[in-house]
């Protein structure tokens, strides 16, 4: 049963990183593919009708986490509570910025919040990135199942680590990199003119970042965190999940050279479930690595709720999962095809 | 210095606080709102479509403050309740994730096509995205109630071997008593801050003399469901969520009432100050055995004052579990009487052309939403010292590792967010009201 709610929460946040990754991404790139004031309506007008439905995920998944492992949920809240924080107040701002950009026009009022939505979308792409490269690397956990990260330390890995060091901020930028390059590619699917060119353009240009730092990531990964390489050797049917994400970043290098804006987008989406899943592959049964010492790991075992707990849930979340679906996909059609500025 | 705890009770406190003053009017407004669609639907008048889509701007505002201001809650269970949430998320996690699963994919799902989707869904379709973030709202109310009346009277649960509690019975979860109850009297509050808003709105166009037929639709509207709720608000639901307090809670009934004495025949209190020091009520003015009454349905039964309970079971902060139900009560009365004798000339056909009536409906604004925040404060801070009643005080829920000096790093940034986000809200709100349901013929500059 925890396994089953193990691989639930995990697809539930790979949901939340495809679906709020473009509109993350959208605005990472926003001043780099959108140069006037109407380009800009324009991307943030992409995702206007979609971007509080996709950062439902992050709800959905965190709630989820909350009471299928209510152990980790607690310590890694708490633990990672200042870049938490954080991460809740760029929401907060970047979720104005998105809904009241257009309610006054003034070029003063609009410059404001775009400089807001486009910062904040890019902080919270590398917010994102550390905050996954802690928990593969672990975190100094005590006796009781606690910890507390202050924002930095020396910059090192070992048993002092801050939220920052340099293998987190290693793959904050790759989750920069990752979610921009993924956002171009929503932008060139969903607009024409000028903007599609420039998302295009973009598109191709950070994908080499990515093809780079992916293979230094994964490199990199093996050593900081033993554990990924020694499940992947002990169950090479794992493997499925790292060539899931080698396909994913192939097939779209070949579809943003042939201009395929569709495929490439889902070729990206493809690729961040096979990233993400390779990670979480790697790490079961661990939840929370502990650099203090295996014994203090949280893990699906000693982090899990009560069974009967579980198994109701699992009732209900696939008769509420199976909703959601229905409504997803009925907004999406509703909203389907390219952007235009209105006069 | 305030210790840690004190620290993280503010930061809940506190965001908590400036996040419900957006959903009671999303709530109640996402009723009248459908009321206003059904009324277009069903008169074929094109005045009542206008009517909705002014409504709907200051709901899409609010919407937009309540979801930003809303994830910080969710996330603060882990932040700075660690314990807490260890020990309870098996129980309480159900209800937090259902609200994720159920009714926020639907809300933001049919959101965006209910504030843009107009000219492409027909009048119809309108109306059921208008249906879908009704249900959608008051769906998400009844889970997040349903989280907290757990809190207040936990049930359908058993403790684990190391401490943990479990959950036993889904339903015995989703239906606890206390929810029902509270769910009710919760709900009927967020109408009434709806109703009074809209009709005060409506009197302020009546008073200045625009938009005058949107004006009096308000007032329509505004009276007629703020009189159902208001008296609904104190009868059965007051009623009934007060009988559970005292039933479940009575120490935090004693408190709310300043009952410091177990008598036989208990006055209920309608002014007076409580003095901890002589453990008594300065410049009572009494009811006398009423509270016997209202709590037991007979005038001369015993009701148990603090000196029943031991004082580490006393809520920590009796003044203000005292001054936040008094302040509930007393405006809960107050809006009875402005609802009927509004509904009552409405009646007569003569509320339109009374002033004076007009002027109290625009300037009890404000009122609903102190009556609401008092009514949480009532319930959260007289379920103190417990975080789950009668079973884990709140010193045990807090984070063990997050120091006071960070928690007040992260309070201090959510008062200077909040501030701002507050002005915005009023600024924004503010340009909508200016422009009324009707927007003047063009408005061409002079030329200079």
């Amino acid at each position: 049963m925890e396994t089953v709610w193990f691989w639930l929460v995990a697809i539930m946040i790979a949901g939340y990183v495809v679906l709020d990754g473009f509109d993350l991404g959208a605005g990472a790139v926003h001043f780099l593919v959108a140069k006037t004031d109407a380009e800009r309506q324009l991307v943030v007008r992409s995702i206007g009708p979609v971007w509080d439905g996709n950062e439902v995920w992050l709800l959905a998944a965190g709630g989820a986490l909350y009471f299928a492992f209510p152990a980790l949920y607690a310590s890694g809240f708490s633990g990672f509570y200042l870049p938490l924080m954080m991460v809740l107040w760029l929401l907060i701002l970047r979720g104005i910025a998105i809904e009241f950009r257009e309610k006054v026009a003034s070029p003063v009022w609009v410059t404001f919040w775009d400089v807001v939505f486009a910062t904040a979308s890019l902080l919270l792409a590398v917010f994102y990135g550390a905050a996954l490269g802690n928990v593969v690397r672990g975190v100094p956990l005590d006796g009781n199942g606690y910890f507390f990260e202050a924002l930095w330390t020396n910059f090192r890995l070992g048993t002092d680590t801050g939220i920052l060091d340099w293998y987190t901020i290693l793959v904050g930028v790759a989750a920069l990199a990752t979610l921009s390059l993924h956002g171009a590619l929503w932008l060139a699917l969903k607009t024409e003119g000028p903007v599609h060119d420039r998302s295009h353009r973009t598109a191709r240009a950070v994908w080499w970042i990515v093809l780079v730092m992916t293979f230094l990531l994964t490199v990199v990964t093996f050593r900081v965190q033993p554990q990924v390489l020694k499940n992947l050797l002990e169950h090479p049917a794992g493997f499925v999940f790292p060539l899931l994400a080698l396909a994913g970043l192939a097939t779209m290098g070949w579809f943003i050279r042939h201009q395929d804006d569709l495929k490439g987008f889902l070729a990206s989406c493809l690729y961040l479930v096979g990233m993400l899943t390779s990670v979480v592959f790697g790490l079961y049964p661990l939840v929370l690595p502990a650099s203090t010492g295996p014994a203090y790991s949280l893990t699906i075992y000693n982090a899990k709720a009560a069974d009967y707990g579980l198994r109701i849930g699992l009732v209900w979340w696939f008769i509420g999962m199976a909703l959601a679906s229905t409504y997803f996909i009925y907004v999406y059609r509703n909203f389907a095809g390219k952007v235009k500025v209105e006069g | 210095m305030p210790d840690a705890l004190t620290v993280h009770r503010l930061h809940f406190a506190f965001t908590v606080t400036f996040h419900y003053l957006f959903p009671q009017l999303t709530m109640g407004l996402a009723l009248l709102i459908l009321i206003l669609k059904t009324l277009a639907l069903r008169t074929g008048e094109e005045h009542y479509n206008r009517a909705a889509r002014f409504w709907m701007r200051i709901f899409g505002i609010n919407f937009a403050l309540g979801v930003v201001t809303g994830i910080p809650m969710e996330f603060q269970f882990g932040t700075n309740w660690a314990q807490f949430s260890k020990a309870a998320g098996g129980v309480i996690g159900q209800t937090l994730a259902m609200e994720g699963v159920f009714s926020f994919f639907l809300e933001s799902s049919f959101l965006g096509l209910f504030l843009f989707g107009e000219k492409r869904l027909g009048p119809r379709g309108h109306w059921f995205t208008a249906l879908m973030v009704f249900i959608g709202s008051w769906l998400s109310g009844y889970l997040i109630v349903a989280t907290d009346a757990w809190m207040q009277r936990p049930v359908a649960y058993a403790l684990g071997p190391k401490g943990e509690i479990e959950l036993t019975s889904f339903w015995g979860l989703l239906l606890n008593r206390w929810a029902l109850w509270q769910y009710a009297h919760n709900m009927s509050g967020a109408v009434i801050t709806a109703a009074f808003v809209m009709a005060s709105l409506g009197a302020f166009y009546l008073l200045v003399g625009r938009q005058q037929s949107y004006g009096q639709t308000f007032v329509r509207v505004g009276v007629i469901a703020g009189v159902f709720a208001t008296v609904f608000q104190l009868f059965p639901s007051g009623d009934g969520q007060g009988r559970l307090v005292a039933h479940n809670q009575p120490v935090t009934m004693a408190a709310m009432e300043g009952l410091f004495h177990t008598q036989k025949g208990a006055p209920i209190a309608v002014i007076g100050q409580p003095d901890l020091e002589k453990q008594r009520l300065d410049n009572p003015l009494l009811v006398p055995r009423t509270l016997s009454f209202l709590t037991y349905r007979r005038w001369m039964s015993e009701v148990k004052g603090l000196d029943a309970f031991p004082q580490s079971d006393w809520p920590d902060n009796i003044p203000l579990v005292y001054y936040s139900y008094h302040v509930m009560v007393g405006l809960g009365t107050l809006f009875i009487a402005i609802m009927v004798i509004s509904a009552w000339k409405l009646w007569k056909g003569t509320l339109y052309a009374s002033r004076g009536m007009l002027w109290v409906l625009m300037l009890s604004l404000p009122f609903p939403y102190i009556a609401n925040t008092a009514g949480w404060m009532t319930a959260e801070v007289g379920r103190q010292p417990w975080v789950i009643y009668g079973l884990m005080r709140t010193q045990m829920g807090v984070s063990p590792q997050v120091s006071s000096g960070n928690a007040w790093f992260t309070l201090l940034g959510f008062m200077g967010m909040y501030t701002v986000l507050g002005i915005l809200f009023l600024f924004l709100v503010y340009r909508v009201i200016e422009e009324g349901p009707e927007p003047p013929p063009l408005f061409v500059p002079p030329k200079v």
